[in-house]
Protein backbone atom coordinates (compact mmCIF):
# COMPACT_ATOMS: atom_id res chain seq x y z
CA UNK A 1 0.00 0.00 0.00
CA UNK A 2 2.79 2.22 0.71
CA UNK A 3 4.35 1.67 -2.33
CA UNK A 4 1.25 2.60 -4.11
CA UNK A 5 1.71 5.41 -2.49
CA UNK A 6 5.20 6.52 -2.72
CA UNK A 7 4.64 5.88 -6.25
CA UNK A 8 2.01 8.54 -6.86
CA UNK A 9 3.35 11.08 -4.85
CA UNK A 10 6.70 10.65 -7.55
CA UNK A 11 4.54 10.96 -10.37
CA UNK A 12 2.43 13.57 -8.74
CA UNK A 13 5.95 15.60 -7.90
CA UNK A 14 7.38 15.06 -11.38
CA UNK A 15 4.27 16.55 -13.27
CA UNK A 16 4.25 19.47 -10.62
CA UNK A 17 8.56 19.74 -11.95
CA UNK A 18 7.00 19.13 -15.65
CA UNK A 19 4.76 22.31 -15.48
CA UNK A 20 7.65 24.29 -14.08
CA UNK A 21 9.69 23.42 -16.64
CA UNK A 22 7.41 24.42 -19.44
CA UNK A 23 7.15 27.88 -17.82
CA UNK A 24 10.50 28.02 -18.58
CA UNK A 25 10.53 26.87 -22.11
CA UNK A 26 8.00 27.56 -23.70
CA UNK A 27 8.21 31.14 -25.95
CA UNK A 28 4.94 33.20 -24.79
CA UNK A 29 2.60 34.21 -21.97
CA UNK A 30 -0.31 32.05 -23.06
CA UNK A 31 1.80 28.61 -23.82
CA UNK A 32 3.66 29.09 -20.42
CA UNK A 33 -0.34 29.74 -19.06
CA UNK A 34 -1.64 25.98 -20.40
CA UNK A 35 1.69 24.51 -19.54
CA UNK A 36 1.45 25.60 -15.44
CA UNK A 37 -1.74 25.48 -15.15
CA UNK A 38 -2.28 21.85 -16.40
CA UNK A 39 0.67 20.11 -15.37
CA UNK A 40 0.53 21.55 -11.60
CA UNK A 41 -3.10 20.57 -11.23
CA UNK A 42 -2.77 16.95 -12.32
CA UNK A 43 0.26 16.95 -10.41
CA UNK A 44 -1.11 18.17 -6.69
CA UNK A 45 -4.21 16.65 -7.22
CA UNK A 46 -1.74 13.18 -7.76
CA UNK A 47 0.24 14.32 -4.65
CA UNK A 48 -2.87 14.71 -2.64
CA UNK A 49 -4.30 11.52 -3.75
CA UNK A 50 -0.92 10.04 -2.64
CA UNK A 51 -1.09 11.66 0.99
CA UNK A 52 -4.70 10.21 1.29
CA UNK A 53 -3.46 6.46 0.57
CA UNK A 54 -0.56 6.69 3.04
CA UNK A 55 -3.26 8.43 5.78
CA UNK A 56 -7.29 7.03 4.55
CA UNK A 57 -8.58 8.86 7.54
CA UNK A 58 -8.04 12.35 5.89
CA UNK A 59 -10.08 11.57 2.87
CA UNK A 60 -12.86 14.44 3.96
CA UNK A 61 -10.40 17.46 3.72
CA UNK A 62 -8.28 15.84 0.72
CA UNK A 63 -11.31 15.73 -0.71
CA UNK A 64 -11.78 19.55 -0.04
CA UNK A 65 -8.76 20.32 -0.76
CA UNK A 66 -8.64 18.60 -4.22
CA UNK A 67 -12.09 19.60 -4.99
CA UNK A 68 -11.43 23.49 -4.08
CA UNK A 69 -7.86 23.25 -6.68
CA UNK A 70 -10.14 21.90 -9.31
CA UNK A 71 -12.21 24.44 -9.37
CA UNK A 72 -10.14 27.55 -9.07
CA UNK A 73 -7.09 26.44 -10.85
CA UNK A 74 -8.39 26.74 -14.47
CA UNK A 75 -10.74 29.69 -13.27
CA UNK A 76 -7.57 31.95 -12.32
CA UNK A 77 -5.98 31.10 -15.02
CA UNK A 78 -8.79 31.74 -17.56
CA UNK A 79 -9.03 35.34 -15.56
CA UNK A 80 -5.09 35.72 -16.49
CA UNK A 81 -5.41 35.08 -20.07
CA UNK A 82 -8.41 37.06 -20.52
CA UNK A 83 -6.64 39.87 -18.78
CA UNK A 84 -3.80 39.35 -21.15
CA UNK A 85 -5.89 38.90 -24.46
CA UNK A 86 -7.66 42.60 -23.39
CA UNK A 87 -4.30 44.38 -22.16
CA UNK A 88 -3.65 43.37 -26.17
CA UNK A 89 -0.77 40.66 -26.34
CA UNK A 90 -1.03 38.47 -29.67
CA UNK A 91 0.17 34.99 -29.37
CA UNK A 92 3.31 33.94 -30.44
CA UNK A 93 3.70 31.96 -33.87
CA UNK A 94 7.33 30.49 -35.40
CA UNK A 95 5.71 30.77 -39.01
CA UNK A 96 5.18 34.03 -41.06
CA UNK A 97 2.02 32.15 -42.85
CA UNK A 98 0.30 31.37 -39.31
CA UNK A 99 0.92 34.96 -38.29
CA UNK A 100 -0.60 36.08 -41.34
CA UNK A 101 -4.01 33.69 -41.17
CA UNK A 102 -4.02 35.06 -37.12
CA UNK A 103 -4.10 38.36 -38.67
CA UNK A 104 -6.99 37.61 -40.99
CA UNK A 105 -8.62 35.83 -38.28
CA UNK A 106 -8.47 38.85 -35.39
CA UNK A 107 -8.99 41.46 -38.15
CA UNK A 108 -12.26 39.44 -39.31
CA UNK A 109 -13.15 39.47 -35.44
CA UNK A 110 -12.99 43.05 -34.47
CA UNK B 1 6.65 8.78 10.42
CA UNK B 2 9.91 8.54 8.56
CA UNK B 3 9.91 9.38 5.24
CA UNK B 4 11.81 6.34 2.92
CA UNK B 5 13.68 7.23 0.04
CA UNK B 6 11.13 7.65 -2.61
CA UNK B 7 9.33 10.32 -0.29
CA UNK B 8 12.53 12.55 -0.05
CA UNK B 9 13.16 12.07 -4.12
CA UNK B 10 9.72 13.36 -3.94
CA UNK B 11 10.11 16.08 -2.25
CA UNK B 12 13.27 16.67 -3.57
CA UNK B 13 11.76 17.04 -7.13
CA UNK B 14 8.98 19.69 -5.95
CA UNK B 15 11.91 21.38 -4.50
CA UNK B 16 13.29 21.71 -7.94
CA UNK B 17 9.75 22.49 -9.49
CA UNK B 18 9.35 25.44 -7.25
CA UNK B 19 13.29 27.04 -8.09
CA UNK B 20 12.10 26.60 -11.69
CA UNK B 21 9.26 28.34 -10.94
CA UNK B 22 11.44 30.95 -9.13
CA UNK B 23 13.57 31.62 -11.94
CA UNK B 24 11.02 32.01 -14.05
CA UNK B 25 9.76 34.57 -11.44
CA UNK B 26 12.78 36.11 -11.60
CA UNK B 27 13.60 36.22 -15.06
CA UNK B 28 10.39 36.45 -16.34
CA UNK B 29 9.72 39.84 -19.42
CA UNK B 30 6.67 40.96 -18.22
CA UNK B 31 4.50 41.26 -15.30
CA UNK B 32 1.48 38.44 -16.00
CA UNK B 33 4.64 35.72 -16.66
CA UNK B 34 5.43 36.14 -13.01
CA UNK B 35 1.90 36.49 -12.09
CA UNK B 36 1.76 32.89 -13.72
CA UNK B 37 4.75 31.88 -12.06
CA UNK B 38 2.79 32.63 -8.83
CA UNK B 39 0.11 31.05 -9.74
CA UNK B 40 1.72 27.74 -10.54
CA UNK B 41 3.81 27.60 -7.51
CA UNK B 42 1.22 28.33 -5.41
CA UNK B 43 -0.67 25.56 -6.89
CA UNK B 44 2.33 23.11 -6.03
CA UNK B 45 2.70 24.60 -2.48
CA UNK B 46 -0.71 23.49 -1.50
CA UNK B 47 0.05 19.91 -2.74
CA UNK B 48 3.41 20.10 -0.67
CA UNK B 49 1.81 21.53 2.38
CA UNK B 50 0.09 18.31 2.39
CA UNK B 51 2.76 16.41 1.69
CA UNK B 52 4.06 18.36 5.49
CA UNK B 53 1.16 17.19 7.03
CA UNK B 54 1.85 13.60 6.07
CA UNK B 55 5.52 14.21 7.36
CA UNK B 56 4.75 15.81 10.66
CA UNK B 57 1.52 13.53 10.75
CA UNK B 58 -0.75 16.31 11.81
CA UNK B 59 -3.43 17.13 9.94
CA UNK B 60 -3.59 21.26 11.08
CA UNK B 61 -1.60 21.60 7.82
CA UNK B 62 -4.40 20.57 5.83
CA UNK B 63 -6.35 23.71 6.79
CA UNK B 64 -3.12 25.70 6.66
CA UNK B 65 -3.05 23.81 2.92
CA UNK B 66 -6.50 24.68 2.12
CA UNK B 67 -6.31 28.79 3.15
CA UNK B 68 -3.55 29.46 1.68
CA UNK B 69 -4.92 28.07 -1.77
CA UNK B 70 -8.40 30.25 -0.93
CA UNK B 71 -6.00 33.14 -0.27
CA UNK B 72 -3.39 33.01 -3.27
CA UNK B 73 -6.65 32.41 -5.90
CA UNK B 74 -7.77 35.60 -4.95
CA UNK B 75 -4.38 37.02 -4.77
CA UNK B 76 -4.08 36.02 -8.85
CA UNK B 77 -7.91 36.94 -9.75
CA UNK B 78 -7.01 40.76 -8.05
CA UNK B 79 -3.51 41.07 -9.53
CA UNK B 80 -5.24 40.04 -12.82
CA UNK B 81 -8.22 42.64 -12.34
CA UNK B 82 -5.25 45.20 -12.04
CA UNK B 83 -3.30 44.10 -15.38
CA UNK B 84 -6.25 44.32 -17.30
CA UNK B 85 -6.24 47.84 -15.84
CA UNK B 86 -9.70 48.80 -14.48
CA UNK B 87 -12.10 47.26 -17.35
CA UNK B 88 -15.18 46.04 -15.66
CA UNK C 1 -39.94 34.57 0.67
CA UNK C 2 -39.36 31.31 -0.09
CA UNK C 3 -42.12 29.98 -2.76
CA UNK C 4 -42.69 26.31 -4.33
CA UNK C 5 -40.82 27.48 -6.92
CA UNK C 6 -37.29 28.12 -5.66
CA UNK C 7 -37.62 25.74 -2.88
CA UNK C 8 -35.76 23.41 -4.92
CA UNK C 9 -32.68 26.27 -4.82
CA UNK C 10 -32.76 26.57 -1.22
CA UNK C 11 -32.63 22.72 -0.47
CA UNK C 12 -29.90 22.59 -3.08
CA UNK C 13 -27.62 25.07 -1.79
CA UNK C 14 -28.50 23.48 2.14
CA UNK C 15 -27.18 20.13 0.87
CA UNK C 16 -24.48 21.77 -0.74
CA UNK C 17 -22.95 23.51 2.46
CA UNK C 18 -24.07 20.33 4.44
CA UNK C 19 -21.97 18.22 2.63
CA UNK C 20 -19.04 21.01 2.76
CA UNK C 21 -19.20 20.97 6.15
CA UNK C 22 -18.80 17.36 7.12
CA UNK C 23 -16.67 16.61 4.34
CA UNK C 24 -14.43 19.49 6.55
CA UNK C 25 -15.20 17.90 10.17
CA UNK C 26 -15.26 14.62 8.94
CA UNK C 27 -17.38 13.57 11.55
CA UNK C 28 -20.60 12.68 12.38
CA UNK C 29 -20.95 13.37 16.01
CA UNK C 30 -24.29 14.29 16.94
CA UNK C 31 -22.96 18.21 18.26
CA UNK C 32 -20.83 18.46 14.95
CA UNK C 33 -24.30 17.17 12.87
CA UNK C 34 -26.48 20.03 14.55
CA UNK C 35 -24.37 22.89 14.44
CA UNK C 36 -23.62 21.39 10.71
CA UNK C 37 -27.36 22.17 10.37
CA UNK C 38 -27.57 24.98 12.01
CA UNK C 39 -25.19 27.34 10.11
CA UNK C 40 -26.02 25.49 6.68
CA UNK C 41 -29.71 26.74 7.01
CA UNK C 42 -28.66 30.36 8.13
CA UNK C 43 -25.83 30.73 4.90
CA UNK C 44 -28.74 29.32 2.79
CA UNK C 45 -31.28 32.02 3.74
CA UNK C 46 -29.45 34.85 3.70
CA UNK C 47 -27.40 34.34 0.41
CA UNK C 48 -30.39 32.18 -1.84
CA UNK C 49 -31.32 35.45 -3.35
CA UNK C 50 -27.87 36.36 -4.29
CA UNK C 51 -27.03 32.81 -5.67
CA UNK C 52 -28.47 32.83 -8.67
CA UNK C 53 -25.86 31.08 -10.66
CA UNK C 54 -27.21 27.70 -9.77
CA UNK C 55 -30.54 28.74 -11.32
CA UNK C 56 -29.99 26.43 -14.32
CA UNK C 57 -29.52 22.91 -12.61
CA UNK C 58 -31.72 20.34 -13.45
CA UNK C 59 -33.26 18.35 -10.36
CA UNK C 60 -33.93 14.99 -11.74
CA UNK C 61 -32.33 11.82 -10.94
CA UNK C 62 -31.51 11.09 -14.04
CA UNK C 63 -28.69 14.30 -13.66
CA UNK C 64 -26.73 12.55 -10.74
CA UNK C 65 -26.08 9.90 -13.22
CA UNK C 66 -25.23 12.83 -15.82
CA UNK C 67 -22.63 14.45 -13.36
CA UNK C 68 -21.01 11.12 -12.46
CA UNK C 69 -20.24 10.29 -16.41
CA UNK C 70 -19.44 14.29 -16.72
CA UNK C 71 -16.62 13.55 -13.45
CA UNK C 72 -15.39 10.46 -15.82
CA UNK C 73 -14.96 11.65 -19.03
CA UNK C 74 -13.21 14.77 -17.42
CA UNK C 75 -10.24 12.92 -15.76
CA UNK C 76 -9.73 10.30 -18.55
CA UNK C 77 -9.55 14.24 -20.65
CA UNK C 78 -7.12 15.67 -18.12
CA UNK C 79 -4.81 12.72 -17.64
CA UNK C 80 -4.73 12.71 -21.43
CA UNK C 81 -4.07 16.42 -21.47
CA UNK C 82 -1.01 15.88 -19.14
CA UNK C 83 0.62 13.36 -20.94
CA UNK C 84 0.26 15.46 -24.38
CA UNK C 85 1.56 18.45 -22.37
CA UNK C 86 4.59 16.51 -20.87
CA UNK C 87 5.38 15.09 -24.61
CA UNK C 88 5.38 18.96 -26.05
CA UNK C 89 7.60 20.07 -23.07
CA UNK C 90 9.96 17.24 -22.90
CA UNK C 91 10.27 17.26 -27.14
CA UNK C 92 13.18 19.42 -28.02
CA UNK C 93 11.74 20.74 -31.29
CA UNK C 94 9.01 22.16 -28.94
CA UNK C 95 5.91 20.99 -31.49
CA UNK C 96 3.32 23.91 -31.08
CA UNK C 97 1.54 26.28 -33.52
CA UNK C 98 -0.36 28.22 -31.08
CA UNK C 99 -3.79 30.54 -32.23
CA UNK C 100 -6.75 31.79 -30.82
CA UNK C 101 -10.12 30.04 -32.46
CA UNK C 102 -13.61 30.96 -31.17
CA UNK C 103 -16.00 28.15 -29.67
CA UNK C 104 -19.84 28.51 -30.24
CA UNK C 105 -21.59 26.44 -26.98
CA UNK C 106 -25.48 26.03 -26.49
CA UNK C 107 -25.63 25.61 -22.67
CA UNK C 108 -27.44 28.35 -21.42
CA UNK C 109 -26.73 28.83 -17.57
CA UNK C 110 -24.09 30.75 -16.80
CA UNK C 111 -22.62 27.87 -14.24
CA UNK C 112 -23.29 25.92 -17.09
CA UNK C 113 -20.80 28.24 -19.73
CA UNK C 114 -18.33 28.47 -17.12
CA UNK C 115 -18.11 24.54 -16.20
CA UNK C 116 -17.73 24.07 -20.20
CA UNK C 117 -14.98 26.96 -19.89
CA UNK C 118 -13.12 25.38 -16.82
CA UNK C 119 -12.92 21.78 -18.65
CA UNK C 120 -11.52 22.92 -21.74
CA UNK C 121 -8.66 25.33 -20.30
CA UNK C 122 -8.37 21.43 -18.28
CA UNK C 123 -8.49 19.32 -21.47
CA UNK C 124 -5.71 19.07 -24.13
CA UNK C 125 -4.11 22.02 -25.80
CA UNK C 126 -6.74 24.32 -24.88
CA UNK C 127 -7.33 27.31 -22.66
CA UNK C 128 -10.28 29.08 -22.38
CA UNK C 129 -9.68 33.16 -23.07
CA UNK C 130 -13.11 34.96 -23.23
CA UNK C 131 -16.59 34.45 -22.80
CA UNK C 132 -19.39 36.59 -24.24
CA UNK C 133 -22.65 35.65 -24.79
CA UNK C 134 -22.91 32.25 -26.53
CA UNK C 135 -19.04 32.12 -27.54
CA UNK C 136 -16.09 31.17 -25.88
CA UNK C 137 -12.63 32.72 -26.98
CA UNK C 138 -9.79 29.57 -26.66
CA UNK C 139 -6.13 29.55 -27.10
CA UNK C 140 -5.07 26.53 -29.05
CA UNK C 141 -1.66 25.23 -28.60
CA UNK C 142 -1.78 23.27 -31.99
CA UNK C 143 -4.26 24.76 -34.27
CA UNK C 144 -4.57 23.22 -37.77
CA UNK C 145 -5.00 26.12 -39.98
CA UNK C 146 -8.13 27.59 -41.19
CA UNK C 147 -10.15 25.89 -39.21
CA UNK C 148 -13.77 27.30 -39.22
CA UNK C 149 -16.17 27.69 -35.93
CA UNK C 150 -18.07 24.54 -36.40
CA UNK C 151 -15.32 22.32 -36.71
CA UNK C 152 -13.34 23.92 -33.93
CA UNK C 153 -16.87 23.80 -32.11
CA UNK C 154 -16.67 19.98 -32.99
CA UNK C 155 -13.32 19.08 -31.52
CA UNK C 156 -13.03 20.97 -28.75
CA UNK C 157 -16.68 22.05 -26.82
CA UNK C 158 -19.33 19.16 -28.21
CA UNK C 159 -18.01 16.54 -25.86
CA UNK C 160 -18.20 18.39 -22.75
CA UNK C 161 -21.47 20.06 -23.55
CA UNK C 162 -23.14 17.30 -24.23
CA UNK C 163 -22.11 15.83 -21.03
CA UNK C 164 -22.57 19.04 -19.17
CA UNK C 165 -26.18 19.32 -20.78
CA UNK C 166 -27.85 16.25 -18.87
CA UNK C 167 -27.38 18.32 -15.35
CA UNK C 168 -27.47 21.95 -16.56
CA UNK C 169 -29.63 24.10 -18.73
Amino acid sequence: MRLIADIILLLGAVFCFLGALGLIRMPDIYNRIQAGTKAATLGSIAIILGVGLLYPSWWGKLVCISGFLLFTSPVSSSVLARAVYLSGVKPWSHKEKASASLKHQTGEKS
Amino acid sequence: MTLNYLEQLAIGIIGAALLLGLIRMLIGPSAPDRVISADTMSVTVTAALTLVAAAFGSDLYLDVALVYGALSFVGVVAIARVIEGGKA
Amino acid sequence: MINKHNLHHHLFLFSTLLFLWLLLTSSLAMDELLAGILVASIVSLISAPYLDIFNGVRYTPMAVVAVLRYLGYFFVALIRANFDMAGRVLSPSLPISPAVVEVQTRLKSRLGQMLLANSITLTPGTLSVDLNNDRILVHWIAAPEGISLEQATHDIASGFEQHISGFLE
